[in-house]
């Protein structure tokens, strides 16, 4: 059988400028001619010596850390880009979620706008005719389609985009991470569309930071560690092999050589740890002392608007807030500019509050709205132990992330042989 | 089933006109987006295709016409800027929105493919509405003078596609520079305007120098201009010394857009 996909020995090759969205004009160019412009260590390898095999009707994960290289591939695979070495073999039409909605324009009708993404991602006018209805009812905007989209909801919006997309019907489908947005019923909607395409032998690439969703959805997936394969298999061991390795060390993390890192100046992570209440580093922390998440960092240069922030996860990945350190409205008026110097940000997570398992860490350091700096959505995990922890008594496991201290009364009638107990 | 094999391309990776033809739907369905777009939540809405090189003309009728007194082969002034405005105002918007449309459609590159060509293109052919409008007007105004329309009519499209081969070299060149170096967006405003003063529009090619007419020349939109005229107003010789030279220049900017274009569009999704 021939593959749907196969690929060898791929790599991508950034500069490092190109990376940050650095802006060349005209006079650096001119600057710069007469010397070396291309150094060595002015690039930076996004992907390398990439290989795998993928038969029709498979659907592959694809895990990792952010800059792990996932969507270099997906950018490569529907030819955005092109690699700078290797190549990729491709058997039938590819489309592509890498981000829903491409090409809607705000002033066109939701009927415009299904027609002009349509054509944007390769249907032909007859394709798009004859599945309008489809798509209108997949979408739920049948009374809206003559609204211009900029009047949507963005759960409207977002439904109407996705239904282009998914009836596109391609034989490869390449999807990065759609599901992070969207409620409930939507994001199940989009699973269920997805499981479909499958179920009919096409071909997807499901790349997501949510492990339940890729331990449902694939059967096969990859573990992508800067740039290469680390681990090819069974989704199951993928998952553990990249929550034991990839999905961060115990305790403690350094950015040390880590290129995401060089390309996020001036920002510059340090280091981030997780201290129990004595201060000391831990990696399993008890459930009913409170927890400190330290994020050390360095700026080379002020940086308006900065705001640095944590993101706390499941062990498999499952979002469970995001906190940041100028949350407070009187303290980000404070701090318009964060002058250059080594900071340390401190977060104190409450004591009862986590249930006993394992979390990941992840932090964020953006100017809202101009530029993010450095993210890192895995970059350590950690433990909490039950021990003493309310209900503690009976040994059972609670469900979900957290086991907070509450507050009961119970109220006793009457005729009932207790006193009230408050 | 249709099969992909993606590698680098080292070297040159040919014009690619077959792949754009494939994606002819999309190059319509783009035009369609901008002509739809472009009046949205105005007062006046394609009223402002016509209002624009009409009220122009009126400006220069005024100033250049009246006060300054300047030929006219003997036409209307009103009539003779107005022939030169409507394929001037088609290069200008076209080459100005095209420039910025590779930037402006950053969001598509860098997610979906398809061939890049057909974004410039787009802005450009676009215009040809507006031109349609506008030459409704010229009717009109042709009537109201009692000007009869030439017999060599039959031209007037020839010269349509002369002006739009030149916007759209231009336009490739422009629109592909852009995406590295955003000095364009400045740059363009001045290179139009002086591109303006060097175009027949305001005054007759023949205010210039018998010494500089075939230097003159050599800006296509001079053919452009003079071509229109000769299609639409009377009777008068075929202006060639002025219309070859144009038609050659236009058709090396039209290839070596194409060809820039081709070279640079690989890296547009990494720069950006």
């Amino acid at each position: 059988m021939t593959p749907a996909i196969r690929v060898t020995d791929l790599g991508k090759r950034y500069r490092l400028g190109q990376l940050r969205g650095a802006q060349r004009t005209l006079r650096d160019r001119l600057a710069l001619t007469g010397r070396i412009p291309r150094s060595q260590d002015g690039w930076i390898w996004a992907l390398r010596h990439v290989n795998f095999d993928l038969e029709p009707g498979t659907v592959l994960g694809v895990i990792g850390r952010n800059g792990a290289g996932k969507s270099t591939l997906l950018k490569i695979l529907c030819r955005v880009t092109e690699p700078t070495e290797g190549q990729a073999e491709i058997a039938g039409r590819v489309g592509s979620l890498l981000e829903v909605g491409t090409g809607f324009h705000p002033e066109l009708s939701g009927r415009e706008n299904i027609y002009l993404n349509g054509a944007i991602l390769g249907m032909r006018r007859r394709e798009i005719e004859s599945r309008f209805d489809e798509i209108v009812d997949f979408a739920e905007v049948e009374e809206f389609l003559e609204t211009p989209v900029k009047h949507y909801s963005s759960g409207m919006y977002l439904r109407l985009a996705f239904a282009v997309a998914a009836h596109l019907d391609p034989e490869i489908l390449l999807v990065d991470e759609v599901l992070a947005v969207g409620d409930v019923e939507f994001q199940r909607k989009c699973l269920g569309k997805m499981g479909d395409v499958a179920q009919a032998g096409r071909t997807v690439l499901f790349v997501s930071h949510n492990m339940s969703a890729i331990l449902r959805l694939t059967n096969q997936a990859i573990v992508m560690d800067r740039g290469s394969i680390s681990f090819q298999g069974p989704t199951a061991r993928a998952v553990d092999t990249y929550l034991a390795t990839g999905g961060g060390q115990a305790g403690e993390r350094d950015w040390q050589g880590d290129p995401r890192a060089e390309a996020a100046a001036p920002f510059r992570p340090l280091r981030l740890r997780v201290l129990n209440s004595a201060g000391r580093l831990s990696e399993s922390l008890p459930s009913i002392d409170p927890i400190t998440v330290e994020f050390e960092y360095q700026l080379a240069a002020d940086i308006p608007g900065l705001r640095v922030g944590l993101y706390l996860a499941t062990a498999q990945g499952e979002p469970l807030f995001a906190s940041f350190d100028l949350d407070e409205a009187r303290r980000f008026e404070q701090m318009p500019v964060r002058r250059a110097g080594r900071y340390r940000s401190r977060c104190h997570i409450p004591a009862n509050w986590l249930n006993e398992g394992g979390y990941l860490v992840g932090v964020n350091a953006s100017a809202f709205r101009i530029r993010s700096y450095f993210s890192d959505e895995h970059a350590l995990r950690f433990s909490v132990d039950g021990t003493g922890a309310p209900g503690s008594q009976w040994p059972e496991r609670r469900a979900g992330p957290f086991r907070p201290r509450l507050d009961w009364e119970i109220l006793a009638e009457a005729d009932s042989g207790h006193a009230d107990v408050r | 089933m249709e099969r992909v094999r993606i590698r680098p391309i080292r070297g040159w990776a040919g014009l690619g006109l077959s792949e754009l033809w494939r994606f002819h739907e999309l190059v319509y369905f783009l035009i369609w987006r901008d002509v739809r777009v472009r009046y949205k939540q105005t007062l006046l809405g394609a009223a402002w295709a016509i209002l624009q090189p009409f009220l122009t003309m009126v400006i220069f009728s005024i100033f250049f016409g009246e006060l300054a007194g300047m030929s006219s082969d003997g036409f209307p002034y009103p009539i003779f800027s107005y022939v030169g405005l409507l394929p001037w105002g088609f290069f200008e918007s076209g080459v100005t929105k095209a420039a910025g449309s590779l930037v402006a459609g950053r969001h598509l590159i860098t997610k979906v493919y398809f061939p890049r060509l057909a974004i410039p293109l787009a802005s450009v052919a676009s215009g040809l509405v507006d031109f349609g409008l506008a030459f409704v007007v010229l009717i009109g105004m042709m009537a109201y003078y009692r000007v009869a329309p030439s017999p060599a009519l039959w031209g007037l499209p020839l010269f349509l596609l002369l002006a739009l081969s030149t916007a759209l070299g231009v336009s490739l060149w422009l629109s592909a520079l852009n995406v590295s170096y955003r000095d364009i967006g400045y740059l363009l405003p001045f290179l139009l305007r002086a591109w303006f003063f060097l175009t027949p529009v305001t005054y007759a090619a023949n205010l210039v120098p018998e010494a500089y007419r075939s230097l003159y020349a050599l800006n296509p939109m001079t053919g452009v201009v003079e071509g229109m005229r000769w299609a639409m107003l009377g009777d008068r010789p075929f202006p060639s010394e002025l219309i070859l030279p144009s038609v050659a220049v236009a058709a090396v900017l039209l290839v070596s857009g194409l060809i820039y274009f081709r070279t640079t569009e690989r890296t547009f999704a990494d720069v950006v």
